[in-house]
């Protein structure tokens, strides 16, 4: 059976970013450590409902699966959130507004991407205007692969970003505004004329050339 | 010195009461929809995240000063309610204020979120203030009413008279002017953002509220100022209605027993609209408290 641990192509861009970042070198103060810990204990989650991916979010935040218990509540506008759930395959109007949603959340944010479309098209795999692989586009933290995953999966995926939240790990939103030239560069290739304005990241002091 | 520390201490013990009680109001919604819910600190995690969130919007000075005001109104109301009858401490300002001073601080905040609010310019904000200031329209006749029928039947705006007039528990407000806690009871649900009312807010499901354009610092801001009145709006109706309270623990059991009843009307009522809240507020609290009235001022066996 094919098993490939190796990225292959254009794949292996996104990693080749981290290369030289050694994420045990942030060593966290007791402050920042009980900062930590006080932000994984409450995660606001702007859900994005692309694809059918919307669906298993209704029980995960409702009685059945009850997410509230891990502090995990629906925030009612980007502004407040910290954790985008990219519910399923994006198109490129979809991308447009995940991209500005994303950039108006308060730092620090995070993006848990959800099911096998947001990692390499899944079932769209040969669609003309389904983006392929969202980590080109958005710093993606946790990947819940399936498809569509269950709530018990995507429960698991949030407790696997408050243990990095809590061990103060190097987030998305820092690898986004350290790169920033290189996701504009990618949104630019696929969006073109419908790039979203530059005022709605020029708080990332890119370059000059974003 | 001693006004020093027992402000102090009350902005503490609203706070800390605040996020206390909040967060057992969210478990015990998560208990009668048969799910767990959150820890009872759930609210405090949310408030200090918050505090240490980044706050990269700006609007203009007044988006800033809004909230700010909006916490000195909060600040202000919880220093001019007595917490305690009969002690020199957790009194704060209530002996230079009374019960008319009270009133005027209450609007405060819904004023301070209408100026921040405008000036974001985000139209969903300006919508959520539109039914904030709608809502507070059909609820401050009824309410301020009621408090009036209390004022009316001790003949005191002072907080401490009405407080002391009630010195057992045949006494209390709640006993001998049933019809003004009657009238208080609804308005006061809705002044907390409780369920049938809670349409500005709306917690989760609609983006449309006043608080739509902030995150970060000012959320958290407004959050706690949220906490405190709320804590100073229940041991206000405790003083009015409950006789007050001899120490600190009695406090905390009559405000919870207040705040337990609030909680538990707001779990079986399910939200109203704008319009449908100020069409209630102005037939059922509003009718009953003209009865009130009448009762008290015309009918013979009045005094």
């Amino acid at each position: 059976m094919y098993h490939k641990s190796q990225c292959e192509g254009f794949q292996c861009e996104p990693g080749l970013l981290d290369e030289g970042v050694d994420p045990e070198d942030r060593q966290l103060g007791p402050v920042e450590r009980l900062v930590a810990w006080l932000r994984q204990k409450s995660l606001f989650v702007l859900a994005y409902g692309t694809g059918c991916g919307a669906i298993e979010m209704r029980p995960l935040m409702t009685s059945r699966f009850d997410a509230e218990r891990f502090g995990i509540i629906n925030a009612p506008t980007p502004r407040q959130a910290d954790v985008l759930v990219i519910s399923g395959y994006l198109a490129l109007k979809t991308l447009k507004r995940v991209i500005r949603s994303y950039e108006q959340m308060q730092e620090p944010k995070y993006v848990i991407a959800l099911g096998s479309c947001t990692i390499n098209g899944g079932m769209y795999w040969d669609s003309y205007n389904t983006v392929k692989q969202v980590d080109r586009y958005l710093p993606v933290d946790i990947y819940v692969n399936g498809c569509m995953p269950r709530p018990e999966a995507l429960i698991e995926g949030f407790v696997a970003l408050q243990e990095r939240i809590a061990r103060g790990e190097k987030a998305g939103f820092h690898r986004y505004r350290e790169k920033i030239d290189w996701y504009k560069a990618n949104q630019r290739r696929v969006l073109g004329e419908m790039m979203p304005p530059d005022y709605t990241y020029d708080w990332y002091h890119a370059g000059g050339i974003a | 010195m001693h006004a020093v520390l027992d402000s102090l201490a009350m902005i503490g013990i609203s706070y800390v009461m605040g996020f206390l009680f909040y967060g057992f109001y969210r478990q015990f919604n998560a208990r009668v929809q048969r799910r767990w819910g959150p820890s009872i600190w759930q609210n405090l995690f949310d408030n200090l995240k918050f505090f240490f969130k980044s706050e990269t919007l700006s609007h203009g000075p007044m988006f800033f000063f809004g909230p700010m005001i909006i916490m000195a109104g909060a600040f202000t109301t919880v220093l001019f309610v007595p917490f305690l009858k009969d002690s020199d401490w957790l009194q704060g300002f209530s002996a230079s204020g009374n019960l008319i001073l009270i009133i005027y601080l209450l609007v405060v905040g819904p004023l301070g979120n209408a100026l921040a609010v405008g000036s974001s310019g985000n139209p969903y904000g300006v919508m959520g203030v539109t039914r904030g200031l709608t809502r507070l329209m059909g609820l401050e006749v009824p309410f301020f009413l009621g408090l009036g029928l209390v004022m009316l039947q001790h003949e005191t705006t002072s907080v401490h008279a009405i407080m002391a007039a009630q010195h057992d528990v045949a006494h209390w407000g709640i006993l001998t002017n049933p019809i003004a806690f009657a009238v208080i009871l609804l308005p006061f649900i809705a002044t907390q953002n409780g369920s049938p009312f809670d349409v500005v807010g709306a917690p989760v499901e609609v983006y449309a509220g006043p608080r739509v354009e902030f995150g970060g610092r000012l959320l958290g801001v407004l959050m706690t100022q949220n906490m405190m009145m709320s804590i100073a709006k229940l041991v206000l109706v405790v003083d009015l209605f409950l006789g007050g309270a001899g120490n600190f623990l009695i406090l905390i059991l009559k405000a919870f027993a207040l705040f337990l009843l609030t909680a538990a009307i707001s779990m079986v009522f399910p939200r109203l609209k704008t319009e449908q809240a100020v069409d209630f507020f102005w037939k059922v609290p509003l009718g009953l408290g003209v009865l009130g009235v009448i009762a008290a001022v015309w009918l013979p066996w009045s005094t």
